[in-house]
């Protein structure tokens, strides 16, 4: 059987990342793993520009900010596959792949990183009744299909949702020269970025239909219109208030889902609020020595932070090969810290700690559930606060980050710490 | 003279102020709401000339993929958006070719080039 240091599995910016951070520790023998025909992943069809501006300290648009790793990638001689599907991963760190030119077989890792992204939540996840013609599609289904390959999907569109890729793609479809009828909101607030609903819908005229879904698909061989209905205080559409809208093409913005069934098969616990894997500081699962990094973990709103966490993965499975990982005893949690997510959050990665590993600081991701005013995050040991900072406003969907020095690590006596927002009276 | 009186949603970061505008005289307008000196900047110039990044793809033959995604290398006038796409729908480029090269340059007069922002090697 084949053997490497690491195994890499997914080539996108989480996956680049962590190679490059893994080699840049001297780890030689290290194997990236692709199932498109080339690196760069989901940024290769986010054409827009916003991506970069912490990490580059530039504008670029997501193939000018893959480009700049892939090029890395080349610098430092790390092997990829491409065009390859990793079937399964075992908990002995063995992956089982398959492609054209090898056919089925399995290598052995000294350690692996899982970085395989996230999907897109479709038809089936949100039950919309109806027939099932041609012209339904996930906003990254037609980004996919305008930016690289080349085809448009529709010429009067509706669509339902509000996440950022799908305000994206109505002004992509706008310029392309499509219609699009409406954007639809099942909540009273759109779910992306205000920025973008500004430059994405606003400066295009196109309408923004708050407390809107679609509740039926007519159509037999293509899509020939939705029915529409108003949406109440639970955002469930109320009966009687439905009104046709025809069109060709219905695009689905609904949320993404962490894509672990690999992770599954290595017998890694997820955890129920982010989707992903149980990681560490390392971001290690708890599968000793498998590693996870990127939207795999938790769904990211800036690939500079994908970046970041994946620099973190990359180092802990070098750290691993190379012996100097101090590693929690897999039967015995104590020697670790919990961290939980208290009042007002949605989660915090990671969700363990073990001190010894812990260089300088300690980042903190995480999100709240609903949207604060001025407000403070705070993270206590027990009932002592190790850590109090402010923020202006927070929402669900920005990701905030959270850092504690190593100093102040090294003084928690409790086996948990908890997180918590609060805001402030006035 | 017209009173100008706007509300502004800056796009500057993602924080999204929203931004007030008014006064009589364009020299000196009131501005409220931003929390920092970009978006005073930014609102100044949503009202006087307002800009965008435009990007798009063209044709690419004889690439590894038929499409070539592509930007302006600066702001250009909102109105010129479309116009500038009617040009850019003409245009058809060869491979290879490599990140930053100019496919269009100072595209209507604008003195924007419009840029690769990928490499694509030939077929």
């Amino acid at each position: 059987m084949e053997n490497y240091d690491i195994v890499v599995i997914g080539g996108g910016p989480a996956g680049m990342a962590a190679a490059v951070a893994a080699r840049e520790m001297g780890i030689e023998n290290i194997l990236l793993i692709e199932r498109d025909r080339e690196l760069g992943g989901i940024l290769q069809q986010c054409i827009h520009n916003g991506f970069g501006l912490r990490h580059f300290e530039e504008d670029l648009t997501g193939p000018e900010f893959s480009e700049r790793y892939i090029q890395r990638i080349e610098e430092l001689d790390i092997p990829s596959k491409l065009d390859t599907m990793v079937l399964n991963v075992t908990e002995n760190r063995e992956v089982v792949l398959v492609n054209a030119r090898e056919g089925l077989k399995a290598v052995k890792a000294g350690a692996i990183v899982l970085a395989m992204g996230c999907r897109e939540r479709a038809r089936g996840a949100i039950n919309i009744p109806g027939s099932r013609p041609a012209g339904v599609f996930t906003a990254g289904t037609a980004q996919r299909l305008i930016n690289i390959e080349g085809y448009m999907v529709g010429k009067k569109i509706m669509m339902l949702g509000t996440g950022d890729i799908g305000l994206i793609m109505a002004r992509r479809l706008t310029l392309e020269g499509s219609k699009v009828i409406a954007v639809l909101a099942r909540k009273p607030y759109p779910g992306g970025l205000m920025r973008n609903v500004v430059q994405c819908l606003y400066d295009y005229d196109i309408p923004l239909m708050l407390q809107h879904t679609v509740v039926k698909i007519l159509g037999k061989d293509r899509v020939r219109g939705v029915l529409v209905a108003r949406t109440d205080e639970n955002s469930l559409p109320i009966p009687g208030t439905e009104e046709l809208y025809e069109c060709d093409t219905l695009i689905l913005s609904v949320g993404l889902i962490p894509e672990n069934e690999l992770s599954l098969s290595a017998g890694i616990e997820l955890d129920r609020r982010t989707g992903g894997p149980i990681v560490n500081e390392s971001r290690e699962t708890r599968v000793p020595g498998i590693f996870a990094c990127g939207n795999v973990v938790h769904v990211h709103d800036l690939v500079d932070f994908v970046v970041e966490e994946s620099e973190m993965a990359g180092k802990g499975a070098a750290r691993f090969v190379q012996r100097s990982f101090v590693q929690r005893p897999v039967e015995c949690d104590d020697a670790s810290i919990a961290l939980l997510p208290g009042r007002g959050l949605k989660y915090v990665v990671p969700q363990l700690v073990n001190a010894a590993n812990v260089e300088d600081r300690l980042d903190l991701f995480l999100r709240v559930n609903r949207v604060y005013g001025p407000s403070y995050i705070e993270v206590k040991d027990g009932r002592e606060s190790i850590k109090k900072v402010k923020r202006p406003r927070m929402n669900p969907g920005e990701m905030e980050r959270v850092r504690i020095s190593r100093s102040n690590i090294e003084t928690i006596k409790g086996s948990n710490l908890i997180v918590e927002a609060t805001e402030v009276e006035g | 003279m017209s009173k100008i009186n706007r509300e502004i949603i800056c796009i500057v970061c993602p924080t999204g102020c929203r931004i007030h505008v008014s006064g009589d005289n364009p020299q000196a307008l009131s501005i409220t709401g931003n929390e920092c000196k970009r978006g005073e900047e930014y609102a100044l110039k949503e009202i006087t000339d307002p800009r965008r990044t435009l990007i798009t793809t063209v044709q690419l033959n004889h690439g590894r993929l038929r499409r070539l995604p592509v930007r302006t290398n600066v702001e250009i006038p909102k109105r010129s958006l479309f116009p500038c796409m009617e040009i850019i729908n003409r245009t058809e480029v060869e491979a290879p070719v490599e990140v930053g090269q100019v496919i269009i340059s100072d595209i209507l007069g604008t003195g924007a080039d419009i840029v690769a922002t990928r490499s694509m090697t030939r077929a």
